[in-house]
């Protein structure tokens, strides 16, 4: 026992004094990109040879911290996120030395779905503002105030909508899907408000906060990081509405269904369209000082911008993404050869 | 009848009564935290038994050497580089004459059979290279979609849009069924590989060893330091001393800090300052000695002070040291107390995940770790990400996956047993 205490503490002062070469990639950042970088890591080390890459969820905004943190071989190379760097992100990065790679993967939906024993839900994204946010704006006296959210049945908000109380599970505010769904839908339907649209310019702040506030009164049930919770839960209550990734609901489609949003129903089509209102597009930053120093970054690269990666019918489609239009596939896979540094947003 | 005993008649049926409520609750509660358990277990074993079995298909490939593109005389080096998938491919289109619909197609070549089965193919071929140029029937393992079907988790009777198998695909599977080429078998791709994102390819040994090595180093790391600073407070450390009531206090605190914090703590010291590599065994067994620690020093606290006094003071009367009364006497008869206690330290620590997060042990890994310094996953976060994967095929596999680890928990908790009954002592 003394004697390998003994070893494992001259191993960790070994390990301490270098940050030696590795020579398996390893990737952090957004959940949502995790299903996607997974399978293109699983597939490059089974179609190279190379050491299968460490892929890690640590959500977006926690991999662009670890990724910006430092250039060092101990640094992660790769950073999947559910939305596009952030300007102070891009600055952090540089202020240590890290030339990011941008390569824009594909796009992700965002599905509005309710249990298949319910009926269809058509719904705006404006109807969807009302529904959800903390205050709603209220014309009174021909003035428009900001009032607490009354409404407690879809009714309420529109005679158009089912007679149900409303109650929706959706994710809790770490997650990118949050973000995504704040900006997508909350900031859009709030915009529909020309008084408050008018905030935008004068009040940012206060704009931000009107419209990226959802309800704390129970209506809104952050239920959990885990999608899989919220098709359960919806199967189970079929009054309920919940908000998940398009893959969840492509594999459970024997339970739930996709809500049409602003006249256009969820389908791949119309995702990959841009049709579909709600989508986001899913990103890869590649860290640019460890291309040549870590083994097999290049093929990575290659292997994610093969046709049968991201392609029309490629394994990443079948998982649920969205391709992207064929000349801005050429454009990003010409940007992740030649390595192009992002310099500005 | 005198006084006393008429209060004492008059109050007994009431005192009857209420003892008999009492071991009614008691009864109940016992029934209700039975009910509870079977509720769990009954749940996972009914999900996660079906895992041990998988689908696999018989299909007749030829193994045409203009179609593989080598020939049975090549060297492995060739034999390695030869067009399987294309094999496989020409194969299913011959099982299945007349798909010529293209999404139909596709579903044939990609949906089917595993993503493996190219790899399946290639180490049967390289295992036996004179196979070239024959017609050979070979087992391969089902896509996920199928297996799920087979399985009976896919209601046929629902309309065609709500099922991820289709109409066309149910009449392949049909004629697979009637000629005895779809079969379930012991799932032993489960058991002896890592993490895949094909729930069917998917296995729990790398998980299992990443634990393994974890629990390793945890052990190697606390047991000795946790039995030293055990004998040290309890027969060398001066009594009523204000610094040893101190740290008295502090490990028993430190015991009940949530483990979170000792993640937080092992980014910041052994990855940040130390630079031990993220991810590893190494690091997630530093972080889990340092939970595991006071669990262990108080347990051995407790079993030295049971040993009774009179067996240190015969030791002292027979002229042996203070080191020598530890090391011959007191030592060996708190040891059964000790590894008992170590074990359900280690049990503890085996089921941890919150830690681990921040370690970075949170992550896809494919290959089976070597050694403390590879990159590994462990059990716990292995079932956890299963359970938030999109597949359905997943949902068993995570249920198998507890499945292994309750096994190695009970294991556990039964060696503690037995090492206490064998050795165990009444004074």
């Amino acid at each position: 026992m003394k004697k390998l205490s003994m070893a494992i503490a001259v191993s960790l002062l070994t390990v301490a004094g270098v940050a030696q070469a590795r020579d398996n990639i390893e990737i952090v950042g957004s959940s949502t990109v995790y299903p996607f970088s997974t399978m293109v890591a699983e597939n490059f080390a089974k179609n190279s040879g190379n050491v299968a890459p460490k892929v890690e969820s640590t959500g977006t905004g926690g991999g662009m911290k670890l990724f910006c943190a430092s250039a060092g071989a101990e640094s992660p190379d790769m950073t999947g996120a559910s939305r596009r760097i952030k300007e102070t992100e891009l600055a952090d990065c540089k202020k240590n030395g890290i030339t990011p790679v941008e390569i824009k993967m594909g796009y992700d939906g965002i599905a509005i779905a309710n249990s298949k024993k319910a009926p269809n839900f058509k719904i705006t994204r404006k109807q969807l503002f009302l529904a959800l946010a903390k205050t709603v704006p209220v014309e009174k006296d021909g003035k428009v105030e900001m009032i607490a959210n009354p409404y407690k049945n879809w009714k309420d908000i529109d005679a158009s909508l089912p007679d149900e109380p409303i109650e929706v599970l959706g994710p809790p505010p770490t997650s990118g899907t949050r973000d995504a769904f704040v900006e997508l839908v909350m900031d859009a339907g709030c915009k529909e408000f020309p008084s408050i649209k008018a905030l935008e310019k004068t009040d940012e702040k206060q704009f931000k906060g009107i419209c990226g506030s959802m309800r704390e009164d129970g209506k809104y049930i952050e239920a959990g990081e885990n999608d899989n919770l919220i098709v359960q839960k919806l199967d189970a209550n079929p009054k309920a509405v919940g908000i998940f990734g398009f893959s969840f609901l492509e594999q459970n489609e024997d339970k739930v269904k996709g809500a049409n949003v602003d006249g256009v129903d969820i389908s791949f089509d119309n995702i990959a369209s841009g049709k579909y209102p709600v989508s986001r597009p899913l990103f890869l930053y590649v860290k640019k000082e460890h291309v040549g120093s870590v083994k097999g970054i290049e093929e990575f690269l290659a292997e994610l911008t093969s046709d049968e990666a991201w392609g029309d019918t490629g394994y990443l489609t079948e998982k649920g993404m969205i391709p992207m239009p064929q000349d801005e596939r050429d454009s990003f896979a010409e940007a992740a050869k030649s390595l192009k540094a992002l310099e500005a947003l | 009848m005198s006084n006393a005993t008429a209060i004492v008649k008059a109050g007994l049926t009431k005192r009857y009564a209420r003892e008999r409520r009492f071991r009614l609750f008691g009864l109940v509660s016992i029934v209700i935290s039975l009910s509870f358990l079977a509720a769990l277990l009954i749940t996972i074993f009914a999900q996660g038994l079906p895992a041990l079995r998988q689908t696999y298909i018989q299909l007749p490939v030829n193994l045409d050497p203009a179609l593989l593109a080598v020939n049975a005389s090549d060297s492995p080096e060739l034999l390695q580089k030869a067009k399987y998938a294309k094999a496989i491919e020409a194969a299913l289109i011959e099982r299945f004459p007349g798909v010529t619909d293209r999404k139909q197609k596709m579903a044939l070549i990609r949906g089917l059979l595993s993503k493996s089965a190219d790899n399946e193919l290639k180490s049967q071929v390289l295992a036996n290279p004179k196979l070239i140029g024959s017609q050979q029937n070979f087992w391969f393992l089902a896509n996920d979609d199928i297996d799920t079907y087979i399985k009976g988790n896919i209601d046929r009777s629902l309309p065609e849009a709500d099922r991820r198998i289709k109409d066309f695909q149910l009449a392949w599977l049909d004629d697979l069924e009637a000629k005895g080429q779809i079969e379930k078998r012991f799932n032993t791709v489960f058991f002896t590989s890592g993490d895949s994102r094909e729930p069917e390819q998917a296995g729990v040994l790398g998980a299992l060893m990443g634990s393994f090595y974890t629990m390793f180093v945890t052990l190697a790391l606390s047991f000795p330091l946790a039995v030293a600073a055990a004998i040290y407070l309890e027969e060398f450390a001066p009594k009523n001393n204000p610094l040893v009531d101190f740290i008295e206090v502090n490990i028993n605190n430190l015991a009940a800090v949530p483990s979170i914090v000792f993640g937080l703590l092992g980014l910041a010291v052994f990855i940040q300052f130390f630079g031990v590599p993220r991810s590893t065994p190494l690091v997630g067994g530093l972080v889990l000695s340092l939970q595991t620690l006071p669990i262990i020093i108080i347990a051995a606290r407790a079993a030295l002070k049971a040993v009774p006094p009179s067996i240190r003071q015969a030791a002292y009367g027979m002229g042996a040291s203070r080191m020598q009364t530890v090391f011959h006497h007191t030592l060996p008869l708190a040891m059964p107390g000790i590894l008992t206690g170590t074990i359900l330290g280690m049990a503890h620590a085996l089921g941890e995940t919150a830690p681990l997060l921040m370690v970075g042990m949170v992550a896809f890994i494919m290959s089976v770790p070597e050694g403390i310094t590879d990159p590994a996953t462990i059990l716990p976060v292995q079932i956890y990400l299963w359970s938030d994967s999109p597949e359905r095929a997943f949902v068993e596999k995570t249920s198998a996956a507890i499945i292994v680890l309750l096994f190695f928990l009970i294991l556990m908790n039964l060696l503690a047993v037995l090492l206490r009954k064998k050795f165990e002592r009444r004074w």
